[in-house]
């Protein structure tokens, strides 16, 4: 059994890239191996820094298994003439086996074939064709070709290769680099050349030389460099995105504190937190109760700062920052918000869309209807469409020009700052939101309103425009703006109609395809988010999916009453009146009818309909009153009486108005209890 | 403490040991070294080429009056091409850094993700910035495509930010701070053209004068390279001045920056006119490209 060492070494690559890197390099092995008939038994481990992409298979076979090759050939009276001479076919199927005619033997199947063994290939032989492509063949999101433009494609250029089966090299090349045992270390701390055997070989040789090759490794020297130099109950600011991005922007990562002067903590903790995290890879600081500290942990690549050069730094760099910071906040405030609206004519939202300044007309008229749709009072109404106007201003401030992750965030500490009413700074703050899947929704009933018009107006002119996303194809981000409105309206318990919001959109003709694009987000969020089962979305969302926030509350309200006793046989005999029905000539045609009473049979047949018409206020009532699981309980306590209807009752009576009238019962009772949800979509156990 | 010269001094014979060309900075006023003949045109073809210069780069809306310790509406490039890029690329900047008086086993030195794109001219390559101590002091790009078209061979650009570098090394926190030699600093021999021209691109520019003499500038560009277009005879082709047609598109989009930061440019104006300048630029990159043929 072998074991396999592969280093691809290259210059650095983009740290988000990387970990994914892993998992496709490992799978483009396998796979080849798997092509091979080598796969048996082999594990792989990969690792990668910015520098390299390391792995290591090891239980390799050293060859293929030798096999057993058939040759089949002409038919025997084919292969010979009538006079048992040979014929051309015969002579030339002999030629391809390379053997004498005489040699060959006559199979079953009457034509000439041979058996001949064949050696398996060497593994070492088998890699050195099929690794350049095992590494060509990982996938990154921009690649580069570092030669000319017609030679490898990578993410960043190769600069070795190390491919060693039991020490011996694999040999291949790409793009001029060849295959061989040589890796490198750090590119300050290490030597250049490390001559390297096998894996733990390497794994020692690179330890040795300042690299961490396990990204655990590189993470629990950071987090035990961070902990050793924070004391007195300070800790980082939790930050698990910065801390991975940070494991795989080192080799040898080093932890080092710095400060800075305590008056900068006058500035927003937003931009504070932004310059430190985003722009410059720093941890903040707080302490116990989570207030911010005039500290940072910077993150070296090297293996210590003793003279306090790095410290200091970084310092200086993010003193810079914070007064670039202090410099934007004074000069954009020599001009209200308020006053910026014109200059967002000079803002492109997006060709075919206009400016800002129309999206800013637009936001503010659907904030409005939106407002008063969603029962928000008079002043409330004119709060959203305040923050509607000035939710973009921030667009045309330094401060965003500088930190555009910022904007929304901006517009809102300004308006607060210039006295603007809190709740439209709040909303003004949070109108981007959620920005993602973890991102919170906005605070207030204002925020939610504006947040939704901003989103809605943004999805309604590009459906209009016809810039729909297309596979994995979303540069305007719709989805994540669909998906934000659904977790909008029903998080936020706004009580609003899709179709409504759709019509609103100003989508023209892609209005069906917008609705749909929302039930999808509907229904991802329902199942994938909120995490319930799919036969219970479908149940309620083939009933009525206008009202997002309405279907949610009776999903919820199914999935409590599904464990009682009468709850899942109901929903059998639904989706056995919903069949007799279709069958009968379709649910809407029986519904459509009035019942005749006087043909009931007594008993039973009765029995139902006394109980089906004692519920229905009922019904009706919990059901206005949104109280959902009641209705659904209520409902099912019909089963004894459905059941004992198909037990007794023939629906299918030879009579015809008699059979038509039965019909008629059952569309109304299942037209009536429905509305909640359409148990025939209900899948029992 | 090396002075601002000194450090461009260094730079220079740096490069001028490992076989660049240290040209002198191109003479018509652009906003990047990228732009320079030197590195837009002479990074199209298959001859080799190894340049470096420091180049003036203007930023007209960049400007700030000389009121931002960080900000200018000039600063200085350090531009230098390699093409094709050397294997040792790398480690041949970090070694420029060392010559330069940074020890780079005390100081903490990254490459940073950042694709370099410059729309007007239709160029982009892969690359990163060069983190020291956390401030990008270098772009280092490895160039995709320039002019629209692929490139041959692939050259790599370093780009050094001359006044953010020279004040991390002088440990100064304003840029207007920076020991230009013995005797003066940044200030006494920049800030006055700061404020002037903050107050010319923002105040006072003609935007009439400045968008006829746009207007000029494109025409003349367009004229000749629909005449280039027009030529047959091998001879009158390669005597051809694309050199000056391509002065034109500098003049453009100088001028274009300056109509910009005046806030002359309508939304609407604004992406036609990139569209209309990233044309000419493209036009002389094809041109070019014909024309060493013709000379081949």
């Amino acid at each position: 059994m072998a074991e396999l060492l592969l280093e691809v070494g290259t210059e650095e690559i983009p740290d988000w890239m990387i970990k994914p890197a892993c998992g496709h390099l490992e799978r483009n092995l396998l796979q080849a191996l798997e092509e091979a008939g080598l796969q048996q038994d082999v594990t792989c481990e990969v690792h990668a820094t910015p520098r390299r992409l390391a792995l290591v298979a090891s239980s390799l076979a050293e060859s293929q298994a030798d096999k057993t090759e058939r040759l089949t050939g002409p038919p025997k009276k084919i292969a010979f003439d009538d006079h048992g001479e040979p014929t051309k076919a015969g002579l030339g199927f002999a030629k391809r086996a390379g053997l004498a005619i005489e040699d060959l033997d006559v199979g079953d199947d009457g034509r000439l074939f041979v058996e001949k063994g064949v050696k398996g290939r060497a593994t070492l032989e088998i890699l050195g064709e099929a690794l350049p492509d095992v590494i060509l063949g990982v996938h990154f999101p921009k690649t580069m070709y570092w030669i000319g433009k017609t030679d490898a494609r990578f993410i960043r250029p190769i600069r070795w290769l190390v491919a060693l089966l039991d020490g011996e090299v694999v040999p291949f090349e790409i793009a001029g680099v060849a295959s061989g045992y040589r890796t490198f270390g750090h590119r300050r701390l290490g030597v250049g050349d490390l001559d390297v055997s096998g894996w733990s070989d390497y794994q020692e040789k690179l330890r040795e030389n300042y690299v961490l090759l396990s990204a655990d490794d590189r993470r629990k020297k950071i987090e035990q460099g961070i902990a050793g130099l924070l004391t007195n109950g300070l800790r980082v600011r939790r930050n698990p995105r910065l801390l991975e991005a940070l494991v795989y922007l080192t080799e040898y990562p080093t932890p080092v504190a710095g400060d800075f002067e305590k008056e900068y903590l006058d500035l927003p903790e937003e931009v504070l937190e932004t310059v430190m995290q985003h722009h410059q890879r720093y941890f903040a600081v707080e302490d116990s109760a989570g207030r911010l500290q005039p500290r940072f942990i910077a993150v070296a690549n090297l293996d210590a700062d003793p003279d306090n050069i790095i410290r200091q730094g970084h310092e200086r760099v993010l003193r810079a920052r914070f007064n670039d910071g202090r410099f934007f906040w004074e000069t954009d405030q020599k001009r209200l918000l308020a006053d910026r609206v014109a200059d967002l004519k000079g803002v492109v939202f997006h060709a075919k869309l206009g400016t800002y300044f129309d999206k800013t007309e637009r936001n503010q008229k659907l904030a409005g209807r939106i407002a008063e749709a969603a029962g928000l009072d008079e002043q409330q109404v004119a709060q959203a469409k305040r923050a509607a106007e000035l939710a973009k201003c921030d667009l045309t401030t330094e401060m965003v020009g500088e930190f555009p992750e910022l904007q929304g965030v901006i517009g809102g500490l300004y308006a607060a700052h210039q006295r603007e009413p809190q709740e439209v700074a709040d909303a003004v703050y949070d109108h981007y939101r959620p920005a993602g899947a973890d991102d919170k929704i906005p605070r207030s009933k204002v925020g939610l309103v504006v947040a939704l018009a901003d989103k809605l107006d943004t999805l309604g002119g590009f459906f209009g425009a016809g810039m729909t996303p297309r596979g994995s194809r979303d540069p305007f981000a719709l989805r994540r703006a669909a998906y934000g409105i659904i977790r909008i309206l029903i998080e936020g318990k706004l009580h609003l109609s899709l179709d409504t919001l759709v019509e609103w959109a100003g989508a023209g003709e892609s209005r069906r395809e917008l609705l749909e694009f929302f039930l999808d987000r509907l229904r991802y969020y329902l199942r994938d988010v909120r995490g319930c089962r799919y036969d219970e979305v479908n149940a309620v969302l083939a009933s009525s999916s206008e009202v997002p926030l309405d279907a949610a509350v009776r999903v919820d309200a199914i999935a409590k009453v599904r464990p009682t006793p009468d709850f899942e046989p109901l929903a059998v005999s639904f989706k056995r009146i919903k069949n007799i029905l279709r069958q009968a000539g379709g649910v809407e045609h029986f519904s459509a009818r009035t019942l005749d009473t006087n043909l009931l049979e007594g008993g039973v047949e009765a029995d139902l309909y006394t109980a089906f018409e004692k519920l229905r206020p009922t019904v009706a009532k919990r059901k206005k009153d949104g109280e959902y699981s009641e209705a659904l309980t209520a409902i099912a306590s019909l089963r004894p009486a459905v059941d004992r209807y198909f037990d007794d009752v023939l629906v299918m009576a030879e009579d015809e108005a008699v059979k038509q009238n039965r019909l008629t019962l059952l569309a109304h009772l299942l037209g009536e209890f429905s509305t909640i949800a359409d148990f025939a979509e209900i899948v029992s156990a | 403490m090396k002075t601002y010269q000194q450090i461009i001094a260094d730079l220079k014979s740096y490069w001028a040991a490992n076989d660049a060309i240290i040209q002198e900075p191109l003479d018509v006023e652009v906003g990047a070294g990228t732009m320079c003949p030197e590195t837009f045109l002479r990074v199209l073809g298959p001859e080799p080429y190894r340049v470096a210069y420091v180049q003036p780069s203007r930023r007209p809306a960049d400007g700030r009056y000389g009121d931002n310790p960080n900000r200018l509406y000039k600063h200085m490039q350090l531009q230098v091409i390699l093409k094709p890029s050397p294997d040792d690329i790398v480690e041949l900047y970090m070694k420029s850094l060392e010559a330069i008086g940074i020890d780079l086993h005390r100081h903490d030195f990254r490459l940073e993700e950042d694709n370099w794109e410059a729309p007007t001219l239709g160029a982009w390559g892969i690359g990163w910035q060069v983190m020291l101590d956390g401030l990008e002091i270098s772009q280092f790009t490895y160039f995709q495509q320039c002019g629209g078209i692929d490139l041959e061979l692939v050259p790599a650009e370093l780009t050094y930010g001359l006044e953010r570098l020279t004040a991390f090394l002088q440990s100064v926190d304003s840029v207007y701070d920076i020991r230009w030699n013995e005797t003066w600093t940044y200030r006494d021999v920049r800030l006055l053209d700061e404020q002037q021209y903050s107050v010319y691109n923002f105040e006072q520019a003609d935007v009439e004068f400045v968008g006829a003499e746009l207007g000029l500038h494109e025409a003349e560009c367009r004229r000749l390279l629909d005449e280039f277009a027009l030529l047959e005879d091998p001879d009158a082709r390669s005597r051809f001045p694309l050199l000056p047609a391509y002065d034109q598109v500098l003049k453009c989009s100088n001028l274009f920056n300056t109509l910009d930061a005046r806030g002359a440019i309508s939304v609407a104006e604004r992406a036609a006119m990139i569209q209309r300048i990233r044309k000419l630029a493209v036009g002389v990159a094809e041109a070019w490209l014909e024309q060493r043929e013709v000379a081949a």
